[in-house]
């Protein structure tokens, strides 16, 4: 019997529980068969590039936040190293420290996402609310190194905006022990049960050839078995100076991808705590005996120690001697022509004033030479490069965002086809799709 | 200070192709092992008098699928005019390009020959124009137009069949 078959078209999205919000497919089916994808993305487009050729140098900064909003560290981060290649100046090594714990704790908080996200998508809604829960402790601590959960506007042309808060090492320690408890127990939970493992393992099989293919970077390429790692490849920051492992899957199928993703979760609470074992003493944590004179006090401020501010008086002298202190000298560059200077010099000596008015008013600011440059970090789904382009004035003349995972979307149809429409879900949750990267 | 090759290993060696040689030079670079294109994208020049107005930029990558490490990179800069479509699709040699192409065209409006019909990527098939062009002002604002509503911005009624929502 040869009956023809018959295949029928089913819209998914853009409004549907497991498109993350905004995206469309089109699919032919017959049956319960795919035969073919139409991905259509672009519904979260918010014109990231076009803002930023109107932006001043720094004001770009929080418009990446925006680009990838479950880890918006490791944007700044990408943004800022990008502009400070074209610049030729760096961050100092505390500054550079603390950038690299800011990148990791960010991983950690995307990798929980999208094992938590696609995990409850399966049905196991358990594990969401733990990993959910692991996040928020981590979310918790970047609102008190970044001053906000998720709009973080960290970086600075040349720096980051402030130092490690106070105790920030023995917050970090708490909850990196019940991250580690969560993980283990979505583990004990995923790993070996039978109801996951019917979905996700053997789905969504991409190979090697095919993934470098369609440029895929990432967790997504490494759980083909290519232990392809920019933080390892192209070592930036200090990613040279700490030990970690790079976790890569054999199959490249939707498991492999959920087993790697775990694994890193555990490397980069590794990377964390040698930082913090590294990282070059600087005077983060205040001296109370120390405490005289007015931007010590200043410091505490944006700390929050309050009690301090109570118990001591301010000793104040003309000049307020702020570009000495070590708080603005460990974390920002010296270049008068890219930072701020100490609000103390702003407001106690002339030089200061001007330096801060140049870098402050309308069409001054930050003057970076001529030039283009490409710098890409590692950010949770695999290479985000920014490819920027300078015309010598305060302005870029171009910004373009490589998002990575742009790159896996349009490999999409390859992994759903000729599979049925109950993998959908699984493999695109493994895509780790957010939609303000992949759209800009 | 900038594009130093050295100093840069995410960059890599510049290259400069003729828009009609593009296509060659991209395949004796796959060829010679570039199995990745990591990234394409163009730049309008037009505010700085240059001519041709556009550079569109293939970034590609040697990746070693055995040891995962990058083998060098290599960014090919072509120099293309405004008009009719000069480059050849590079879809047929890493299948990116195929969306890369469609962003540039919705972006700048730079077309590309032998592939099949190009589609917007980002912006929507009614929307007018190509936003990163620096002659497209960034104040600008355009109706949202869904492909089954028939409604069109060049309507003069288009506005008119909306009604009036106050906020207070």
């Amino acid at each position: 019997m040869n009956r023809a078959r018959k295949t029928f078209m089913l819209n998914m999205g853009p409004q549907h529980p497991a498109m993350h919000g905004i995206v469309r497919l089109v699919l032919e089916m017959e049956g319960e068969l795919i035969k073919d994808v139409d991905v259509e993305i672009g519904y979260l487009h918010r014109a990231f590039e076009k803002h930023a050729e109107s932006e001043t140098w720094n004001n770009v900064v929080p418009w990446t936040d925006r680009l990838n909003y479950v880890s918006p560290l490791i944007n700044n981060v990408g943004y800022a190293m990008a502009v400070e290649k074209l610049a030729g100046i760096e961050a100092p090594e505390r500054g550079q420290y603390i950038r690299t714990i800011a990148c990791e704790l960010s991983r950690v908080t995307d990798h929980l996402t999208c094992v938590g996200a696609s995990a409850m998508e399966l049905g196991a809604f358990t594990v969401f609310l733990y990993l959910i829960k692991a996040r928020e402790y981590l979310y918790q601590l970047i609102d008190n190194l970044a001053g906000a959960r998720v709009t973080t506007n960290f970086t600075r042309v040349g720096g980051v905006k402030a130092d490690l808060p106070q105790g920030f090492e023995e917050k970090c320690r708490d909850v990196f022990k019940k991250v580690r408890e969560a993980v283990r127990d979505s583990d004990k939970l995923l790993t070996k049960n039978r109801i996951f493992m019917d979905r996700v393992d053997k789905t969504g099989i991409i190979s090697k050839e095919d993934a470098a293919a369609y440029g895929i970077t990432g967790p997504f390429l490494r759980s083909t078995g290519v232990a392809y790692d920019l933080r390892r490849a192209h070592p930036y920051l200090v990613y040279d100076r700490v030990d970690f492992e790079i976790p890569v899957g054999s199959t490249g199928d939707n498991f492999d991808r959920y087993l790697v993703r775990l694994a890193e979760i555990e490397q980069s609470l590794r990377i964390i705590e040698q930082c913090f074992k590294q990282i070059p003493a600087g005077k983060h944590s205040l001296d109370i005996a120390e405490m005289k004179n007015a931007y010590e006090f200043e410091d505490a401020g944006k700390f929050g120690d309050t009690a301090l501010l109570k118990k001591y008086t301010a000793k104040v002298d003309q000049t307020l001697e702020g570009g000495g202190r070590r708080q603005h000298a460990d974390v920002l560059n010296a270049s008068r022509a890219a930072v701020l200077p100490a609000k103390e010099e702003t407001y106690g000596s002339i030089e200061g004033l001007m330096n801060h008015f140049e870098l402050i008013m309308w069409s001054w600011g930050i003057k970076i030479p001529a030039g283009e440059t490409y710098v890409a970090v590692e950010g949770g789904n695999g290479e985000l490069g920014f490819h920027i382009v300078s015309d010598g004035s305060g302005r870029p003349y171009r910004v373009r965002c490589r998002p990575p995972c742009l790159y896996i979307m349009a490999a999409l149809p390859i992994l759903l086809k000729d599979s049925y429409i109950a993998d959908i879900i699984p493999t695109f949750g493994s895509v780790n799709m957010i939609g303000g990267e992949l759209d800009r | 200070m900038s594009g130093d090759a050295a100093a840069n290993p995410w960059q890599g060696e510049r290259r400069e192709s003729e828009p009609a040689a593009a296509f060659d030079a991209l395949r004796a670079l796959k060829e010679q092992g570039f199995n990745m294109l990591v990234d394409m994208t163009a730049v309008d020049y037009s505010a700085q008098g240059r001519e041709p107005r556009f550079e569109v930029l293939y970034r590609l990558m040697k990746l070693d699928l055995q040891s995962g490490e990058d083998r060098g990179r290599v960014e090919l800069h072509v120099k293309v005019p405004e008009g009719a479509p000069v480059l050849r699709s590079a879809a047929s040699l890493w299948p990116i390009a195929d969306w890369l192409e469609r962003e540039v065209w919705d972006m700048f409006g730079i077309g590309f020959v032998d592939r099949p019909k190009i589609k917007r990527l980002l912006m929507y098939e009614e929307f007018q124009g190509h936003p990163l062009r620096k002659d497209y002002p960034i104040t600008k604002r355009q109706p949202l137009v869904g492909p089954a509503s028939g409604e069109r911005p060049d309507n003069p009624s288009f506005n008119a069949m909306r009604p009036t929502v106050k906020y207070e």
